[in-house]
């Protein structure tokens, strides 16, 4: 095999890496900027997610302020905003864009790009046994559309109609029309154009991860023995190549309807006293197309989050991870029930009953490979003796929010309890329990867990704790009561409720939850502040191993090169999951299974 | 000022944070790093189980505080809204028993199976029975509450009764407007071309069956009762005619029309009493996103008696002499807010509302 080849080239390289590595300041634009070593895009891509965060998180503060103190004004939002809160208030034109815009970004930028291309970048080939990804170049070339997505979206915050502000779903016809509203004008040009960049970018890397798990495992690595995050960011990067396509062509196809006049999306439309000439196009298709991405993608966002969670689990509980082959199992029956769920979405556009009861039923059908999931993560737990790193505790709580959230789903993918729930704050309640909550435990579990393979020291624990306390206390406190303000049909993307008679008891509770967003939001630029002061003035690590792990990362360099291992990438003889067994307390995956060892 | 306190104060306590936090650092390397780790594990594992406790307070409490505003207490006002009602509070049983015993386990176990120096972690790789078990239980509750739903669905989306009343709904930015089909119960054709002016509907008055449709804004009365069909429709936008208390909603999508019915159980006046709000009204709210001014796109529905209805419905005149003034009776027999004998060239439009024979 040309694997060899590979070897020597990557040895060289690593050689060369680890020699100079104090005077590279001729290649700094090659090994931090255009770098093709995918622990180095992992971490471009791991600090662009980690702004994109802070900014995301930034906007629903701000819109939270309008939702909690509707009667109050914020000179100082004036001077920070412009003429997008005029006297202090936010105009609801821009209360509209920052929301779409937190959506966006946290869904696209934050959780599918931030998330999956951090991981899977970084622990694809260090636990798996090759020395970089299938096509470095790619890689790289996946980071860099990922970079112009974000310059495209972010310039778009600035255009004078602001930018797009129908939504994070972006439903024709009030995306398609500028005379509908001024975030349908250029802003949401720049939003389509800069989700075809992301597109791209999203393909390339998965693409790359698929040929990379399929081809370049090293010696041993059979499917079978793959730890469980490879598993989920496999099946995570299947969902995204098969599904992302399908918005490409929604997008392309909107850009047409907004700029080439055609009526793909749009029929019969009276808008701002002009009579449109449009006929014949559906506004639900749309939502078909869009939906067939944007089911799959939930699952793009929570994949990854519960595989590094079960791997932390499994690694802190000093347990293998209870049922390995059901929750592999459990992950593919996800990933194929993820592309047949999508109309569950559009239960009250007037789909056709008879389409709606299968698609309630495979909804439903979701909740048994989640339950099977929960049982055995709680399973793992049961007679462990567990190690409270910062990661554990986030893997924890990953898998407390997986269940509240995954819960209330049961209520929603029932079509007649959906009518009465759909588009109020129990949606809202749980999708940003199930997939942002949870989804941003388990990527937090993973930075704190990686963080000392990927730079070398520790991130500071005390921090980590209050960081980790703060978080699932206030996420809680804002997600949790929102399920009673559904329950009483308070609509979602509502600017004001102060003059509806059926809502407006809830402004005490709006309050509430906008006070604690805040401090929530603090916590996070704890983590983030400690994050970068970590990266230079952490603890060192000092040993290879620091968390007593089975995998493969951990046989590397403390701190690995272009090429990972100075040496021969080892051979793999068992699965990941060797905790415990007979009295040893871990059994890393290099070592040949004994003659007498247990079998199970 | 008090901007510039609040962000010295914030300030101050990161700074006092960071450096708690740098200073434990160096205390775990006085201590030893693995006595300081071990005393972390116990705090946390100390945490972890208040969390649990207090987390169960909280639901309560939460519920204490919360569940009167919620529309529950006060009950579905539609005869369909009963049952999903029912529904839901199963649906809430199976999922909170699983809900309760799942979290408890979690924190539980956590807190149990911490760290100790003469614990060894039990290897235990699987199990098939019990991952049968806790594939199968799931997939039996999954299957009662789908048949439930279903059969619901199917009722609630499927033909409405014969002897409903209809009522056109249409939404656009940022509001909504009604249309009753009048004597003939026929609702007259529609064109978008043609809206203009006070044809704002595009109401093609070449249909006959158009001439004694009647157009209100904003605020439509309906009886109590019986069953009320609504035909949706949206002219710029989607919209969704959101009704809560009646536990019904529907997409208003342009191009392409939509229905949805419900029978309402209590008048407004009645809810006045049942919730005790004396400013109580059913409300229609736009659910979805559709611009600007989404969050003001409010409409009321009045339910009412019979007779109210149709001395309602004998108030309004046909939207057909609004648009073209000059169709209008003359004086002699034009009144038919007092006249509701009718002797307009229409039939009156009590006739609308006469009883319905099947």
């Amino acid at each position: 095999m040309s694997n060899i080849a590979t070897i020597q080239e990557a040895d060289v390289h690593g050689a060369h890496e680890t020699h100079h590595e104090h005077h590279h300041h001729e290649t700094f634009i090659s090994k931090y900027v255009f770098s093709q070593d995918h622990k180095m895009i992992a971490r471009q891509f791991l600090i662009t997610g980690m702004i994109w965060a802070i900014i995301g998180g930034l906007f629903s503060v701000l819109f939270r302020l309008q939702l909690g103190y509707p009667n109050s004004t914020f000179p100082w939002l004036e001077d920070l905003l412009g003429q997008w809160a005029k006297g202090g208030k936010l105009q609801p034109e821009f209360y509209y864009a920052l929301v779409t815009m937190h959506g966006t970004i946290l869904v696209f930028f934050v959780l599918t790009a931030g998330l999956s291309g951090t991981f899977a970048n970084f622990l694809i080939p260090l636990q798996i046994g090759a020395r970089d990804m299938a096509s470095p170049m790619l890689n790289m070339l996946s980071y860099w559309f990922f970079f112009l997505a974000s310059i495209i979206m972010f310039s778009s915050l600035f255009v004078q109609t602001g930018p797009a502000s129908g939504g994070w779903t972006i439903y024709p016809p009030l995306s398609a029309l500028g005379d509908a509203s001024s975030g349908s004008k250029i802003g949401m040009d720049l939003w389509l154009v800069s989700m075809a960049m992301f597109i791209v970018s999203s393909l390339l890397g998965g693409l790359n991860y698929i040929s990379t798990i399929l081809n370049m495992r090293t010696k041993g690595m059979s499917m079978t023995r793959l730890p469980l995050t490879i598993w989920a960011l496999f099946f995570t990067a299947v969902l995204g190549v098969l599904s992302f396509p399908v918005l490409l062509s929604g997008a392309i196809l909107l850009l047409f309807d907004r700029n080439l006049g055609t009526s793909f999306f749009l029929s019969d439309i009276v808008v701002n006293g002009k009579i449109l000439p449009n006929e014949g196009g559906s506004a639900i298709l749309f939502q078909h197309l869009f939906w067939f991405l944007g089911h799959p993608e939930v699952y793009i966002i929570l994949l990854p989050a519960m595989g590094m969670s079960s791997e932390i689990l499994s690694v802190n509980s000093r347990k293998p991870i209870f049922g390995y082959m059901a929750m592999v199992g459990s992950l593919f029956a996800i990933a194929i029930l993820a592309f047949l769920v999508w109309a569950h979405h559009m239960f009250v556009t007037g789909l056709n009953p008879l389409l709606g009861a299968f698609f309630v039923l495979l909804t439903l059908l979701i909740a048994v490979p989640s339950a099977i999931k929960v049982f055995n993560w709680l399973t793992t737990l049961w007679r462990a003796n567990i190690r409270f790193t910062p990661a554990m505790l986030f893997a924890i709580g990953f898998v407390s929010f997986f269940i509240s959230g995954g819960l209330t789903g049961i209520f929603l993918g029932n079509s007649a309890l959906d009518i009465h729930l759909h588009d109020t704050y129990f949606v809202v309640a749980h999708f940003h329990i199930v997939m942002g909550v949870a989804s941003f435990m388990g990527m937090f579990a993973g930075v704190y867990h990686w963080f000392p393979k990927m730079y070398g020291r520790f991130l500071n624990n005390t921090l980590a704790y209050i960081h980790f306390w703060i978080t699932i206390v206030g996420a809680y406190l804002i997600f949790w009561p929102m399920h009673y303000e559904g329950l009483a049909g308070m609509p979602r993307r509502y600017y004001d409720f102060s003059m509806w008679e059926s809502f407006k008891m809830f402004t005490g509770l709006n309050e509430f939850i906008s006070f604690v967003s805040m401090i929530v939001f603090a916590a996070q630029l704890l983590f983030v502040f400690n994050f970068f002061y970590s990266i230079f003035k952490g603890r060192k690590v000092t040993t290879q191993n620091p968390w007593g792990a089975n995998t493969l990362e951990w046989t590397t360099p403390i701190r690995p090169g272009h090429g990972n291992w100075p040496g021969e990438i080892p051979e793999v003889h068992r699965g990941a999951y060797d905790y415990g067994k007979d009295g040893r307390e871990f059994i890393p995956q290099t070592e040949p299974v004994g003659e007498h060892e247990s079998h199970h | 000022m008090t901007q510039i306190l609040l962000i010295a104060i914030v300030v101050m306590i990161f700074i006092v944070i960071f450096q708690i936090s740098k200073a434990s650092e160096y205390v775990s390397v006085l201590k030893g790093e693995e006595k300081a780790r071990k005393q972390n594990n116990k705090i946390n594992a100390f945490l972890l189980i208040s969390f649990l406790i207090l987390g169960i307070v909280g639901c309560w409490w939460c519920n204490e505080l919360y569940y009167g505003k919620t529309l529950f207490p006060q009950g579905a006002a539609s005869e369909m809204g009963e049952k999903i009602d029912l529904m839901l509070y199963i649906t809430i049983g199976v999922t909170g028993v699983v809900f309760f015993i799942t979290q408890i386990l979690l924190f539980w176990f956590a807190f149990k199976y911490q760290e100790r120096d003469d614990r060894k972690a039990y290897y235990f790789p699987h199990n098939t029975k019990l991952e049968l078990l806790w594939t199968t239980v799931p997939a039996i509750f999954l299957t009662v509450l789908v048949v439930f739903g279903l059969k619901y669905w199917f009722k609630m989306t499927g033909e409405a009764p014969k002897n409903s009343v209809v009522i056109e709904v249409t939404g656009h930015q940022f509001g909504w407007e009604f249309r009753y089909p009048g004597p003939d119960k026929i609702l007259g054709k529609k064109n978008y071309k043609l809206t203009k002016g006070a044809n704002s509907l595009g109401v093609d008055f070449n249909d006959p069956a158009s001439l004694d449709d009647m157009h209100v804004p904003a605020t439509v009365h309906i009886p109590v009762g019986r069953p009320v069909k609504f035909v949706i429709n949206a002219q710029d936008v989607i919209h969704d005619v959101g009704l809560p208390h009646f536990r019904m909603k529907m997409d208003a999508v342009p191009g392409i029309p939509t229905t949805l019915w419900f029978t309402p159980l209590y008048t407004t006046e009645d809810m006045k009493i049942r919730t005790g709000n004396p400013n109580f009204v059913y409300e229609l709210s736009c659910d979805q996103m559709c611009g600007k001014g989404h969050f003001s796109m409010r409409g009321v529905i009045i339910v009412e008696s019979e007779e109210q209805y149709r001395a309602y419905l004998a108030t309004l005149e046909p939207q057909y002499w609004t648009v073209f003034p000059d169709k209008k009776p003359k004086p002699v027999n034009a009144a038919p807010s007092t006249d509701t004998t009718g002797t307009s060239k229409n039939k009156s439009p009590l006739a609308a509302i006469m009883p319905q024979v099947k």
